[in-house]
Protein backbone atom coordinates (compact mmCIF):
# COMPACT_ATOMS: atom_id res chain seq x y z
CA UNK A 1 0.00 0.00 0.00
CA UNK A 2 1.76 3.35 -1.00
CA UNK A 3 -0.07 5.21 1.56
CA UNK A 4 2.07 2.78 4.49
CA UNK A 5 5.19 3.35 2.31
CA UNK A 6 5.09 7.29 2.67
CA UNK A 7 3.60 6.92 6.36
CA UNK A 8 6.96 4.87 6.91
CA UNK A 9 8.76 7.61 5.05
CA UNK A 10 7.52 10.32 7.46
CA UNK A 11 6.00 12.37 4.59
CA UNK A 12 4.29 14.92 7.04
CA UNK A 13 1.06 15.21 4.80
CA UNK A 14 0.42 11.57 4.78
CA UNK A 15 1.12 11.12 8.64
CA UNK A 16 -1.24 14.15 9.04
CA UNK A 17 -3.83 12.47 7.36
CA UNK A 18 -3.41 9.14 9.36
CA UNK A 19 -3.75 10.44 12.26
CA UNK A 20 -7.40 12.30 11.26
CA UNK A 21 -8.41 8.98 10.23
CA UNK A 22 -7.48 7.57 13.31
CA UNK A 23 -8.80 10.10 15.54
CA UNK A 24 -12.28 10.26 13.61
CA UNK A 25 -12.41 6.40 13.30
CA UNK A 26 -12.40 5.82 9.18
CA UNK A 27 -10.26 3.70 8.65
CA UNK A 28 -10.04 0.83 11.03
CA UNK A 29 -7.62 -1.38 8.84
CA UNK A 30 -4.91 1.56 9.07
CA UNK A 31 -4.18 0.26 12.76
CA UNK A 32 -3.68 -3.29 11.48
CA UNK A 33 -1.34 -2.11 8.89
CA UNK A 34 0.54 -0.17 11.01
CA UNK A 35 0.64 -1.81 14.56
CA UNK A 36 3.56 -4.42 13.12
CA UNK A 37 5.69 -0.73 12.35
CA UNK A 38 5.77 0.31 15.78
CA UNK A 39 6.99 -0.39 19.29
CA UNK A 40 10.41 1.72 18.11
CA UNK A 41 9.98 4.71 19.66
CA UNK A 42 10.31 5.84 23.49
CA UNK A 43 7.33 7.40 25.14
CA UNK A 44 7.49 10.38 27.20
CA UNK A 45 4.57 11.77 29.16
CA UNK A 46 4.02 15.51 30.44
CA UNK A 47 1.59 16.33 33.16
CA UNK A 48 0.43 18.62 35.58
CA UNK A 49 -2.09 20.98 36.50
CA UNK A 50 -3.44 23.94 34.24
CA UNK A 51 -0.61 26.51 33.77
CA UNK A 52 2.43 24.25 35.05
CA UNK A 53 4.29 24.99 31.92
CA UNK A 54 4.02 21.73 30.80
CA UNK A 55 4.05 23.20 26.76
CA UNK A 56 6.69 25.14 27.90
CA UNK A 57 8.47 22.59 29.18
CA UNK A 58 8.11 20.05 25.93
CA UNK A 59 9.54 23.42 23.81
CA UNK A 60 12.44 23.02 26.12
CA UNK A 61 13.51 19.42 26.15
CA UNK A 62 12.75 18.54 22.43
CA UNK A 63 15.80 20.54 21.36
CA UNK A 64 17.76 17.83 23.98
CA UNK A 65 15.98 15.11 22.62
CA UNK A 66 16.74 15.88 18.77
CA UNK A 67 20.33 15.81 19.63
CA UNK A 68 22.40 13.09 17.21
CA UNK A 69 19.73 13.30 14.22
CA UNK A 70 16.73 12.05 15.87
CA UNK A 71 12.80 12.32 15.30
CA UNK A 72 10.11 13.48 17.80
CA UNK A 73 6.51 13.50 17.40
CA UNK A 74 4.46 15.57 19.89
CA UNK A 75 1.18 14.94 20.94
CA UNK A 76 -0.29 17.71 22.72
CA UNK A 77 -4.10 17.18 24.31
CA UNK A 78 -6.42 20.12 25.21
CA UNK A 79 -9.70 19.76 26.28
CA UNK A 80 -12.88 19.66 24.38
CA UNK A 81 -16.09 22.01 25.47
CA UNK A 82 -18.71 19.61 26.94
CA UNK A 83 -21.08 22.46 25.84
CA UNK A 84 -20.27 23.34 22.48
CA UNK A 85 -18.02 20.01 21.34
CA UNK A 86 -15.48 22.29 20.23
CA UNK A 87 -11.89 23.24 21.60
CA UNK A 88 -9.56 25.64 21.64
CA UNK A 89 -6.13 23.87 21.28
CA UNK A 90 -3.23 26.43 21.92
CA UNK A 91 -0.54 24.51 23.19
CA UNK A 92 1.32 25.47 19.94
CA UNK A 93 1.66 28.65 21.18
CA UNK A 94 4.71 27.77 23.38
CA UNK A 95 5.86 25.72 21.15
CA UNK A 96 6.88 27.76 18.30
CA UNK A 97 10.77 27.16 18.27
CA UNK A 98 9.76 23.68 16.90
CA UNK A 99 7.56 24.57 14.64
CA UNK A 100 10.11 24.46 11.78
CA UNK A 101 12.17 21.42 12.43
CA UNK A 102 11.92 19.07 9.99
CA UNK A 103 12.14 16.22 12.46
CA UNK A 104 9.43 17.67 15.02
CA UNK A 105 5.62 16.57 14.23
CA UNK A 106 3.50 18.62 16.61
CA UNK A 107 -0.34 17.32 16.59
CA UNK A 108 -2.72 19.34 18.90
CA UNK A 109 -5.72 16.76 19.89
CA UNK A 110 -8.51 17.47 21.34
CA UNK A 111 -10.32 15.43 24.25
CA UNK A 112 -13.80 14.56 22.55
CA UNK A 113 -15.35 13.98 25.52
CA UNK A 114 -12.53 11.76 27.41
CA UNK A 115 -11.80 12.62 31.03
CA UNK A 116 -8.49 10.58 32.19
CA UNK A 117 -6.45 13.85 30.57
CA UNK A 118 -5.75 11.99 27.54
CA UNK A 119 -8.34 11.74 24.12
CA UNK A 120 -9.55 8.28 23.72
CA UNK A 121 -7.60 7.90 20.22
CA UNK A 122 -4.36 9.30 21.82
CA UNK A 123 -2.83 6.01 21.93
CA UNK A 124 -3.84 5.23 18.76
CA UNK A 125 -2.40 8.40 17.40
CA UNK A 126 0.90 7.67 18.75
CA UNK A 127 0.95 4.66 16.87
CA UNK A 128 1.04 6.32 13.61
CA UNK A 129 3.73 8.80 15.06
CA UNK A 130 5.97 5.69 15.97
CA UNK A 131 5.18 3.93 12.78
CA UNK A 132 6.26 7.08 11.19
CA UNK A 133 9.86 6.71 12.63
CA UNK A 134 10.28 8.81 15.41
CA UNK A 135 12.87 8.03 18.36
CA UNK A 136 10.63 9.83 20.74
CA UNK A 137 7.05 10.45 21.40
CA UNK A 138 6.08 13.86 23.61
CA UNK A 139 2.58 13.26 24.91
CA UNK A 140 1.23 16.19 26.81
CA UNK A 141 -1.63 15.91 29.09
CA UNK A 142 -4.04 18.38 29.59
CA UNK A 143 -4.10 20.12 32.58
CA UNK A 144 -4.81 17.84 35.51
CA UNK A 145 -5.46 17.80 38.76
CA UNK A 146 -6.17 14.62 41.01
CA UNK A 147 -7.76 11.46 39.35
CA UNK A 148 -6.52 11.88 35.62
CA UNK A 149 -3.75 9.26 35.42
CA UNK A 150 -4.19 7.66 31.77
CA UNK A 151 -0.92 9.38 30.71
CA UNK A 152 1.25 6.34 32.59
CA UNK A 153 -0.54 3.77 30.92
CA UNK A 154 0.69 4.90 27.84
CA UNK A 155 4.20 6.12 28.46
CA UNK A 156 8.02 4.76 29.70
CA UNK A 157 8.50 7.47 31.36
CA UNK A 158 5.96 9.99 33.35
CA UNK A 159 6.82 13.28 33.91
CA UNK A 160 4.36 15.06 36.54
CA UNK A 161 5.17 18.80 36.54
CA UNK A 162 3.99 21.04 39.72
CA UNK A 163 4.67 24.95 40.43
CA UNK A 164 5.06 26.41 43.64
CA UNK A 165 1.68 27.92 43.56
CA UNK A 166 -0.03 24.02 42.73
CA UNK A 167 -0.18 23.79 46.51
CA UNK A 168 1.70 21.97 49.51
CA UNK A 169 2.85 18.57 49.38
CA UNK A 170 -0.45 17.06 51.31
CA UNK A 171 -2.43 18.13 47.61
CA UNK A 172 0.14 16.10 45.53
CA UNK A 173 -0.02 13.08 48.03
CA UNK A 174 -3.64 12.95 48.11
CA UNK A 175 -3.56 13.27 44.54
CA UNK A 176 -2.45 10.17 42.74
CA UNK A 177 -0.15 12.17 40.96
CA UNK A 178 2.75 11.24 42.81
CA UNK A 179 2.15 7.55 41.82
CA UNK A 180 2.40 7.87 38.03
CA UNK A 181 5.32 10.42 38.44
CA UNK A 182 8.90 8.55 37.31
CA UNK A 183 10.35 12.17 37.86
CA UNK A 184 8.86 15.38 39.58
CA UNK A 185 9.75 18.61 38.32
CA UNK A 186 9.21 21.99 39.99
CA UNK A 187 9.25 24.36 37.49
CA UNK A 188 8.79 28.23 37.88
CA UNK A 189 11.88 27.34 40.09
CA UNK A 190 12.28 31.00 40.12
CA UNK A 191 9.13 31.75 42.07
CA UNK A 192 9.21 31.89 46.10
CA UNK A 193 8.11 28.39 47.50
CA UNK A 194 9.89 26.52 44.72
CA UNK A 195 12.56 25.24 47.57
CA UNK A 196 10.25 24.48 50.41
CA UNK A 197 7.62 22.87 47.55
CA UNK A 198 10.86 20.74 46.53
CA UNK A 199 11.64 19.76 49.99
CA UNK A 200 8.34 18.97 51.07
CA UNK A 201 7.66 16.53 47.70
CA UNK A 202 11.28 14.68 49.14
CA UNK A 203 9.90 14.22 51.82
CA UNK A 204 6.62 12.92 50.76
CA UNK A 205 7.97 10.48 48.31
CA UNK A 206 10.43 9.36 51.17
CA UNK A 207 7.10 8.01 52.92
CA UNK A 208 5.98 6.46 49.91
CA UNK A 209 6.40 2.49 49.71
CA UNK A 210 9.66 1.75 48.34
CA UNK A 211 8.88 -1.21 45.93
CA UNK A 212 11.24 0.26 43.24
CA UNK A 213 15.06 0.57 42.68
CA UNK A 214 14.18 3.98 40.89
CA UNK A 215 14.61 6.45 43.50
CA UNK A 216 12.22 9.55 41.80
CA UNK A 217 14.13 12.50 41.17
CA UNK A 218 12.57 15.73 41.70
CA UNK A 219 14.22 18.67 39.87
CA UNK A 220 13.92 22.31 39.22
CA UNK A 221 13.60 23.93 35.97
CA UNK A 222 12.48 27.04 34.63
CA UNK A 223 11.39 26.19 31.45
CA UNK A 224 11.48 29.34 29.60
CA UNK A 225 14.74 30.57 30.50
CA UNK A 226 15.89 26.88 29.84
CA UNK A 227 17.34 26.41 33.12
CA UNK A 228 17.20 23.06 34.89
CA UNK A 229 16.19 21.92 31.33
CA UNK A 230 20.08 19.29 30.61
CA UNK A 231 19.23 17.92 33.66
CA UNK A 232 15.65 16.76 33.13
CA UNK A 233 16.76 15.24 29.44
CA UNK A 234 19.78 13.32 31.14
CA UNK A 235 17.43 11.95 34.16
CA UNK A 236 14.65 11.07 31.84
CA UNK A 237 17.56 9.30 29.77
CA UNK A 238 18.87 7.60 32.54
CA UNK A 239 15.69 6.38 33.93
CA UNK A 240 14.86 4.91 30.03
CA UNK A 241 18.12 3.65 30.40
CA UNK A 242 17.14 1.97 33.52
CA UNK A 243 13.94 0.65 32.56
CA UNK A 244 16.33 -0.71 29.51
CA UNK A 245 18.91 -2.63 32.09
CA UNK A 246 16.74 -3.98 34.07
CA UNK A 247 13.81 -5.60 31.70
CA UNK A 248 11.44 -3.79 33.20
CA UNK A 249 10.82 -2.06 29.43
CA UNK A 250 9.66 -5.34 28.04
CA UNK A 251 7.86 -6.35 31.53
CA UNK A 252 6.08 -2.35 31.66
CA UNK A 253 5.34 -2.87 27.90
CA UNK A 254 3.62 -6.01 27.91
CA UNK A 255 1.23 -4.73 30.74
CA UNK A 256 0.24 -1.73 28.89
CA UNK A 257 -0.25 -4.04 25.95
CA UNK A 258 -2.60 -6.03 28.16
CA UNK A 259 -4.30 -2.92 29.88
CA UNK A 260 -5.56 -1.69 25.77
CA UNK A 261 -6.60 -5.21 24.83
CA UNK A 262 -8.36 -5.80 27.68
CA UNK A 263 -9.82 -1.99 27.09
CA UNK A 264 -10.69 -2.89 23.59
CA UNK A 265 -12.49 -6.39 24.40
CA UNK A 266 -14.31 -4.84 26.71
CA UNK A 267 -15.51 -1.83 24.59
CA UNK A 268 -16.20 -4.48 21.66
CA UNK A 269 -18.17 -6.48 24.49
CA UNK A 270 -20.00 -3.73 25.33
CA UNK A 271 -21.13 -2.44 22.30
CA UNK A 272 -22.19 -6.10 21.20
CA UNK A 273 -24.42 -6.42 24.75
CA UNK A 274 -26.13 -2.92 23.60
CA UNK A 275 -26.88 -3.91 19.87
CA UNK A 276 -27.85 -7.73 20.05
CA UNK A 277 -28.22 -8.56 24.02
CA UNK A 278 -30.20 -6.38 25.78
CA UNK A 279 -33.44 -5.49 23.89
CA UNK A 280 -34.08 -2.13 24.71
CA UNK A 281 -38.33 -2.40 24.84
CA UNK A 282 -37.71 -5.19 27.26
CA UNK A 283 -35.06 -3.53 29.48
CA UNK A 284 -37.70 -0.40 29.22
CA UNK A 285 -40.69 -2.27 30.51
CA UNK A 286 -38.48 -3.38 33.46
CA UNK A 287 -37.54 0.14 34.34
CA UNK A 288 -41.22 0.60 34.79
CA UNK A 289 -41.73 -1.78 37.09
CA UNK A 290 -38.83 -1.04 38.57
CA UNK A 291 -39.71 2.53 39.12
CA UNK A 292 -42.77 1.10 40.62
CA UNK A 293 -40.48 -0.56 43.16
CA UNK A 294 -42.03 -3.64 42.17
CA UNK A 295 -38.58 -5.61 40.70
CA UNK A 296 -35.35 -4.25 41.69
CA UNK A 297 -32.57 -3.32 39.90
CA UNK A 298 -30.52 -6.44 40.95
CA UNK A 299 -33.51 -8.64 39.44
CA UNK A 300 -33.06 -6.91 36.44
CA UNK A 301 -29.22 -7.59 36.27
CA UNK A 302 -30.08 -10.64 36.51
CA UNK A 303 -32.40 -11.41 34.22
CA UNK A 304 -30.27 -9.93 31.81
CA UNK A 305 -27.34 -11.53 33.03
CA UNK A 306 -29.04 -14.91 32.14
CA UNK A 307 -28.86 -14.33 28.35
CA UNK A 308 -25.51 -14.34 28.57
CA UNK A 309 -24.22 -16.72 31.20
CA UNK B 1 -20.06 10.75 14.58
CA UNK B 2 -19.92 13.75 12.19
CA UNK B 3 -16.42 15.30 11.29
CA UNK B 4 -15.09 17.96 13.09
CA UNK B 5 -14.11 20.84 11.34
CA UNK B 6 -10.41 21.96 12.35
CA UNK B 7 -9.57 25.34 11.33
CA UNK B 8 -5.96 27.27 12.24
CA UNK B 9 -6.44 30.82 13.40
CA UNK B 10 -3.15 32.40 12.43
CA UNK B 11 -1.79 36.16 13.37
CA UNK B 12 0.88 36.35 10.38
CA UNK B 13 3.49 39.43 10.52
CA UNK B 14 4.46 41.99 12.75
CA UNK B 15 0.90 43.46 13.91
CA UNK B 16 0.20 42.45 17.79
CA UNK B 17 -3.48 43.35 17.89
CA UNK B 18 -4.93 39.50 18.34
CA UNK B 19 -8.22 40.46 19.57
CA UNK B 20 -10.01 39.84 16.82
CA UNK B 21 -8.66 36.75 16.31
CA UNK B 22 -9.09 35.55 19.86
CA UNK B 23 -12.84 36.34 19.29
CA UNK B 24 -13.00 34.78 15.95
CA UNK B 25 -10.96 31.34 17.87
CA UNK B 26 -13.77 31.48 20.84
CA UNK B 27 -16.65 31.55 18.49
CA UNK B 28 -15.63 28.93 16.18
CA UNK B 29 -14.81 26.76 19.03
CA UNK B 30 -18.56 27.79 20.29
CA UNK B 31 -19.65 26.96 16.86
CA UNK B 32 -18.10 23.16 17.57
CA UNK B 33 -14.80 23.75 15.38
CA UNK B 34 -11.27 22.68 16.85
CA UNK B 35 -9.46 25.37 16.30
CA UNK B 36 -5.61 25.74 16.42
CA UNK B 37 -4.38 29.01 17.77
CA UNK B 38 -1.25 29.60 16.74
CA UNK B 39 -0.33 33.01 18.69
CA UNK B 40 1.25 36.51 17.95
CA UNK B 41 3.84 37.03 15.44
CA UNK B 42 3.98 33.51 13.37
CA UNK B 43 6.35 33.19 10.41
CA UNK B 44 4.06 32.15 6.79
CA UNK B 45 6.33 29.02 6.97
CA UNK B 46 5.43 28.05 10.76
CA UNK B 47 1.54 28.73 9.71
CA UNK B 48 2.07 26.43 6.37
CA UNK B 49 3.59 23.59 8.52
CA UNK B 50 0.99 23.56 11.45
CA UNK B 51 -1.53 23.54 9.17
CA UNK B 52 -0.35 20.32 7.13
CA UNK B 53 0.92 19.15 10.64
CA UNK B 54 -2.83 19.12 12.54
CA UNK B 55 -4.49 18.76 9.15
CA UNK B 56 -6.91 21.44 8.83
CA UNK B 57 -9.45 21.71 6.73
CA UNK B 58 -8.93 25.88 6.82
CA UNK B 59 -6.78 28.21 7.25
CA UNK B 60 -8.27 31.68 8.83
CA UNK B 61 -5.77 35.00 9.27
CA UNK B 62 -6.01 37.73 10.79
CA UNK B 63 -4.15 40.95 9.31
CA UNK B 64 -4.00 44.46 10.32
CA UNK B 65 -1.12 45.58 9.73
CA UNK B 66 -1.73 46.27 6.14
CA UNK B 67 0.74 43.11 4.88
CA UNK B 68 -2.17 41.15 3.22
CA UNK B 69 -0.50 41.99 -0.12
CA UNK B 70 2.34 40.28 1.00
CA UNK B 71 1.43 37.47 3.29
CA UNK B 72 -1.89 35.94 1.36
CA UNK B 73 0.27 35.43 -1.79
CA UNK B 74 3.34 33.72 0.60
CA UNK B 75 0.94 31.56 2.17
CA UNK B 76 -0.94 30.37 -1.18
CA UNK B 77 2.26 30.02 -2.60
CA UNK B 78 3.95 28.17 -0.04
CA UNK B 79 0.26 25.76 0.02
CA UNK B 80 0.93 25.09 -3.34
CA UNK B 81 5.21 23.98 -2.96
CA UNK B 82 3.87 21.92 -0.01
CA UNK B 83 0.88 19.82 -2.36
CA UNK B 84 -1.25 20.88 0.48
CA UNK B 85 -3.46 23.38 -1.69
CA UNK B 86 -6.39 21.64 -0.60
CA UNK B 87 -6.34 23.73 2.47
CA UNK B 88 -8.50 27.07 2.20
CA UNK B 89 -7.29 30.19 3.07
CA UNK B 90 -9.93 32.83 3.99
CA UNK B 91 -9.25 36.16 6.05
CA UNK B 92 -10.20 39.33 8.16
CA UNK B 93 -8.71 42.22 8.53
CA UNK B 94 -8.72 45.87 7.93
CA UNK B 95 -8.58 45.35 3.92
CA UNK B 96 -9.46 47.65 1.50
CA UNK B 97 -12.14 46.92 -1.50
CA UNK B 98 -9.86 46.53 -4.35
CA UNK B 99 -7.13 44.84 -2.66
CA UNK B 100 -10.17 41.77 -1.54
CA UNK B 101 -10.65 41.91 -5.34
CA UNK B 102 -6.99 40.74 -5.92
CA UNK B 103 -6.79 38.31 -2.93
CA UNK B 104 -10.15 36.47 -4.05
CA UNK B 105 -8.74 35.96 -7.51
CA UNK B 106 -5.22 34.54 -6.21
CA UNK B 107 -7.17 32.18 -4.75
CA UNK B 108 -8.21 33.67 -0.87
CA UNK B 109 -11.57 31.71 -0.30
CA UNK B 110 -13.35 34.93 1.27
CA UNK B 111 -12.35 38.07 3.59
CA UNK B 112 -14.37 39.36 6.24
CA UNK B 113 -14.39 43.08 7.32
CA UNK B 114 -14.10 44.73 10.69
CA UNK B 115 -17.82 44.41 11.59
CA UNK B 116 -19.19 41.05 10.23
CA UNK B 117 -21.43 38.93 12.98
CA UNK B 118 -19.35 35.90 14.04
CA UNK B 119 -22.61 33.67 13.40
CA UNK B 120 -21.93 34.82 10.00
CA UNK B 121 -18.66 33.42 9.31
CA UNK B 122 -19.53 30.56 11.53
CA UNK B 123 -22.37 29.67 8.65
CA UNK B 124 -20.04 29.90 5.97
CA UNK B 125 -17.23 27.69 6.69
CA UNK B 126 -20.14 25.07 7.80
CA UNK B 127 -21.20 25.92 4.31
CA UNK B 128 -17.93 25.81 2.33
CA UNK B 129 -16.80 22.41 4.38
CA UNK B 130 -19.82 20.21 4.36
Amino acid sequence: MTNLQNLLKADKITIARAITQVENGTDPKLLEEIFPHTGNAYYIGITGPPGAGKSSLVNAIVPKLLENNKKVGIIAVDPTSPFSGGALLGDRIRMNDLALNENVFIRSMATRGSLGGLASKTKDVALVLDAAGMDYIVIETVGVGQVELDIAQVCDTTVVVLVPESGDAIQAMKAGILEVADILVVNKGDRSGADRLILEMKFAFELRAHNTDWHNPILKTTAIENIGIDELVSTIKSHKEHLEKSGKLEIERKNKLTLRVNELIEERIKSHLHEYVIDQKQLKKMIDKAYERKITPQYIIDEIAKKIF
Amino acid sequence: MEKKIRILIGKPGLDGHDRGAKVIAAALRDAGFEVIYTGLHQLSESIVEAAIQEDVDIIGLSILSGAHMTIFPKILDLLKQKNAEHIIVIGGGIIPEEDIKKLLKMGVKRIFTPGAPTNEIVYYIKSIIH
